[in-house]
């Protein structure tokens, strides 16, 4: 199911990247966020809470990359360019990614930067949408979003143009070992 | 004097933008439909839907009343009415009530629907359209062109104009910038917003959501960023459970923009935390506006089973043509026409309803399974029922009505000479047209019509014997096509009878609302038709053959008369197309065709009716090629030639681009000769080849294969 997300998902122009443990893929962030935006003070990131930060040392983490900001607010994440969130599942059959944004942050995170990183674990993927519908609750979960690819519109000419209000880019993250420790 | 609609056709067919833009989309988007379909199962995807929306719109009441339970169980404040002005009027309060001074949108038909913006900008409100192609029509001061696509219409050289003035700079027309310009404009509109409004794609009545379904991401920060969100919501919308979101999701990106899934869904149940900590204020209206009116009528009903995707306006072959400004402010295309004569009024439809040729592309691709075509032929219905029938199609139809006037003055017409001559009821009769049209030659009517004809015709006494039935067009305009189908029904031992009593189909009174008339010419026809005992009752125009099989009864039907039914069911039983027969004639060997001959290559072009609604396409073909043609297939075989009936002289102007289009495909294959099933068909594609003077051959299947008989 796996590949076949990464083929939908890839078809509607999201990128993807498959790390076994946390470590791994905090590394990757590491270093995206120091390519693009440590260099530049006027650049920042916001990282939206969720289980993957749970044992990573945040205060370090934002010392060690100017710019990263754990404080999700409507100044912070409308200044970001990057923003980081967890999503709850993907969908194999249309590349989508799905969570349970009722708490603001993630919206925030995932809604005004350019750049968008998604993070899941790999066995969070289900064949479709059914199978999601079943294990959600709307009474409990009041905002819950799908995400397929960038941000997109084709209303001048019929020309798709990606990023006119939402992210540009939207970065997959697939972690094999959720549950392990990050370092 | 031109009117206002003839006016808005002809600036629309002459815009050489908009016929561009949507020729050009409306052929990429049968392809990226197909594709986005792959693997599902669509039939039964949209039986489903169909059976789910059907379900909510027989239970709007409960619907209502669970979706205002659950929703304000969570929190929500949910306000029912059924009229638009008390909608805009509690919209205003609120803003009042909150000092709201900025409000941004995201796409929502059902406030264009209640022309929310002017009133609320009427009131010192600020109001921002912030999906890219709302705002950009916004700026431009226009109104929705399409319903998914509404600033389809417009260039990059004007949208570049367009924001260059409302920036200050001048831009250049480079697409992607002119998004960027969009997204930084509208950023700082979305963060000083007060107040946020959607509309909602579906509404689940047992969780008391909404969906919204989007591609920008604008439907997200409308209803994250203002601490205040009104989703405006036309209770056509419910389904009853969450459960029944999945099928809608399934087909409605894919048959509006040919996407799986759009870049975002966002599942509102209740308000969520604003950005600073509070909760949203999230108001729900559900407006009906007519919406229970319709679901109490038994043809209407099925219109709220549309989940606005638009595909109607995408394959529709007069839509690519015209757009949908011509349709009116609101609600464009197949179904636009349906919900302006409700939620507007019958008769603001009294001429988009006059668009519809009939072709019946929609029907075919609609996920909801609504019968677009029939649903406008209901409203002609009404229409003529209410206001009557103008003085002069009354008068011809009381002509047509009169088999021996009508066969009279066809006979006078061919005898005046040239064809339209004289008299006013005779130019105007129904598929004896009038006034030469441009880009198209009409045949003369026959010196000798078939009916005279055919007593001249020695037959064979057979066991087996077939009723013919000819039509006008054949009876009077192509006797040929009738003395072929003779011959070639003799060859396989059928004896041909021509009850004199036929008389018109009762199609082009049908097709204009006169369903009285039709009702008649069915009575006629029944009569003349079932007076031996047959088989089989032929025909060779695919029109006639429907109103045989289907529309008598349909009309008696809707006229709720039911003394001929069982007779007119009898009729239909007995009724079948040439192609059909003749395929069933040589498969079963009794009929041979000339074996081994080489005759070129040929292209065949779909007749609507017989295409989509007797579903025939393979029969004609595969018996063109054992003739011995070799099958060159045009591009949209299938799409209509622009024929109509009398649509081709009501809107000529429309008729003869779709005309132009048909040649194109024609002349591209290459091909000398195109064949088809339908002397409508043949009378139209004919007239166009000789104006153009392209050397191509236009024939009815009938003639070509009578022509090539073993022995």
């Amino acid at each position: 199911m796996y590949e076949q997300f990464k083929v939908r998902a890839e078809g509607v122009g999201a990128e993807l990247h498959r790390f076994r443990t946390r470590g791994e893929a905090l590394g990757f962030i590491r270093n995206f966020l120091q390519e693009d935006i440590a260099g530049d003070p006027q650049s920042s990131a916001v990282w939206a809470p969720g289980p993957f930060l749970d044992d990573i040392d945040t205060v370090r983490l934002g010392r060690e990359i100017p710019g990263l900001k754990f404080d999700v607010s409507r100044q912070t994440a409308a200044d970001a360019k990057i923003g980081i969130s967890e999503m709850g599942w993907a969908l194999a059959d249309t590349g989508s990614l799905v969570a349970d944004q009722s708490a603001v942050e993630q919206r925030l995170a995932s809604t005004l930067p350019a750049i968008h990183i998604a993070l899941i674990g790999t066995d969070r993927v289900l064949p479709d949408k059914t199978a999601v519908f079943s294990r959600i609750t709307p009474a409990t979960s009041r905002y819950i979003a799908f995400i397929t690819g960038p941000s997109r519109t084709a209303d001048i000419e019929r020309v798709l143009t990606i990023g006119v209000h939402g992210p540009k880019r939207l970065v997959i993250i697939f972690v094999d070992e959720m549950e392990g420790v990050s370092a | 004097m031109k009117s206002e609609f003839k006016e808005s056709i002809e600036k629309a067919v002459n815009n050489a933008n908009l016929t561009g833009a949507l020729g050009k989309f409306s052929e990429a988007y049968k392809v990226n439909r197909t594709r986005a379909y792959e693997g599902i199962d669509f039939e039964a995807l949209r039986t489903v839907i169909a059976e789910r929306k059907s379900y909510a719109a027989g239970h709007l009441d409960q619907m209502a009343t669970d979706f205002t339970r659950n929703a304000e169980a969570l929190g929500a404040r949910v306000f029912r009415t059924s009229d638009p002005e008390k909608v805009k009027e509690y919209i205003l309060k609120i803003a009042r009530d909150n000092g709201v001074k900025t409000v941004v949108k995201s796409k929502s038909m059902a406030t264009e629907e209640i022309h929310l913006n002017s009133y609320l900008e009427k009131a010192g409100i600020e109001v921002g359209e912030t999906d890219l192609g709302e705002w950009i029509i916004q700026l431009a001061g226009q109104t929705p062109s399409h319903m998914v696509m509404p600033a389809i219409h417009m260039t990059k050289e004007e949208v570049s104009d367009l924001f260059s003035k409302e920036i200050h700079e001048r831009l250049t027309t480079d697409i992607p910038q002119l998004v960027e310009v969009a997204r930084r404009e509208l950023r700082s509109k979305f963060l000083a917003a007060d107040m946020g409004i959607t509309g909602g794609n579906i509404a689940v009545a047992e969780t008391g959501s909404i969906v919204l379904v989007t591609n920008e991401g604008n439907a997200r920060m409308v209803t994250t960023l203002p601490k205040i969100h009104i989703a405006l919501v036309g209770i056509e919308k419910f389904v009853e459970k969450f459960a029944d979101v999945v099928p809608v999701l399934d087909a409605l990106p894919r048959s509006a923009t040919a996407q799986l899934l759009t870049s975002y869904v966002s599942i509102i149940t209740g308000p969520a935390p604003n950005t600073d900590g509070s909760t949203k204020e999230l108001h729900i209206i559900l407006m009906d506006n007519r919406r229970t009116e319709m679901a109490a009528d038994p043809k209407f009903k099925q219109a709220l089973q549309c989940i606005r995707c638009g595909s109607c306006l995408n394959v529709c072959p007069v839509f690519r043509l015209v757009g949908g400004h011509v349709f009116g402010k609101i609600y464009t295309g197949g179904i636009g026409t349906i919900l302006t004569a409700w939620f507007d009024e019958l008769k603001k439809s009294e001429e988009i309803q006059g668009l519809c040729i009939q072709c019946g592309n929609c029907k075919e691709i609609c996920p909801a399974k609504i019968d677009i075509p029939e649903l406008i032929m209901e409203i002609r219905r009404r229409l003529v029922q209410k206001e009557g029938l103008p003085t002069l199609q009354k008068a011809i139809y009381s002509v047509v009505n009169n088999r021996r006037l009508f066969h009279g003055m066809l006979r006078a017409a061919s005898i005046a000479g040239k064809p339209f001559a004289s008299g006013k009821f005779l130019r105007h009769l129904p598929l004896f047209l009038a006034d030469l049209t441009d880009g198209r030659s009409l045949p003369a009517i026959a010196a000798e019509p078939f009916r005279d004809r055919f007593k001249k015709i020695k037959q064979s006494k057979c066991t087996e014997k077939a009723v013919f039935y000819a039509g006008c067009l054949i009876d009077f305009a192509y006797p040929e096509m009738g003395e072929a189908l003779v011959k070639i029904l003799n060859k396989a031992g059928i004896e041909v009878v021509f009850p004199e009593e036929q008389t018109c189909c009762g199609a082009p009174a049908r097709y204009s609302g006169a369903y009285e008339v039709a009702a008649k010419n069915a009575v006629d026809n029944i009569k003349a038709l079932l007076s031996e005992e047959v088989q089989h009752v032929i025909s060779a125009c695919p029109t006639c053959t429907v109103a045989l099989s289907h529309e008598f009864i349909s009309t008696f039907e809707s006229l709720g008369q039911t003394e001929w039914l069982p007779k007119a069911k009898e009729l239909a039983e007995k009724t079948v197309d040439f192609s059909t027969l003749v395929k069933k004639l040589v498969d079963e060997g009794r009929l041979t065709l000339k074996e081994g001959k080489k005759l070129g290559k040929i292209t065949y072009h779909d007749s609507c009716h017989l295409k989509r609604t007797l579903r025939v396409s393979a029969e004609p073909r595969e018996l063109l090629q054992k003739a011995g043609f070799e099958l060159a297939e045009m591009f949209e075989c299938d799409s209509c030639c622009g024929m109509g009936g009398s649509y081709s002289i009501k809107l000529p102007e429309i008729s003869a681009p779709i005309l132009q289009r048909k040649l194109q495909n024609i002349k591209a294959t290459g091909a000398p000769v195109v064949a088809m099933d339908c002397p409508g068909c043949v009378m139209q594609i004919r007239g166009g080849i000789d104006q153009d003077g392209a050397d191509i051959r236009v024939r009815h299947t009938v003639e070509l294969l009578a022509e090539q008989l073993e022995g």
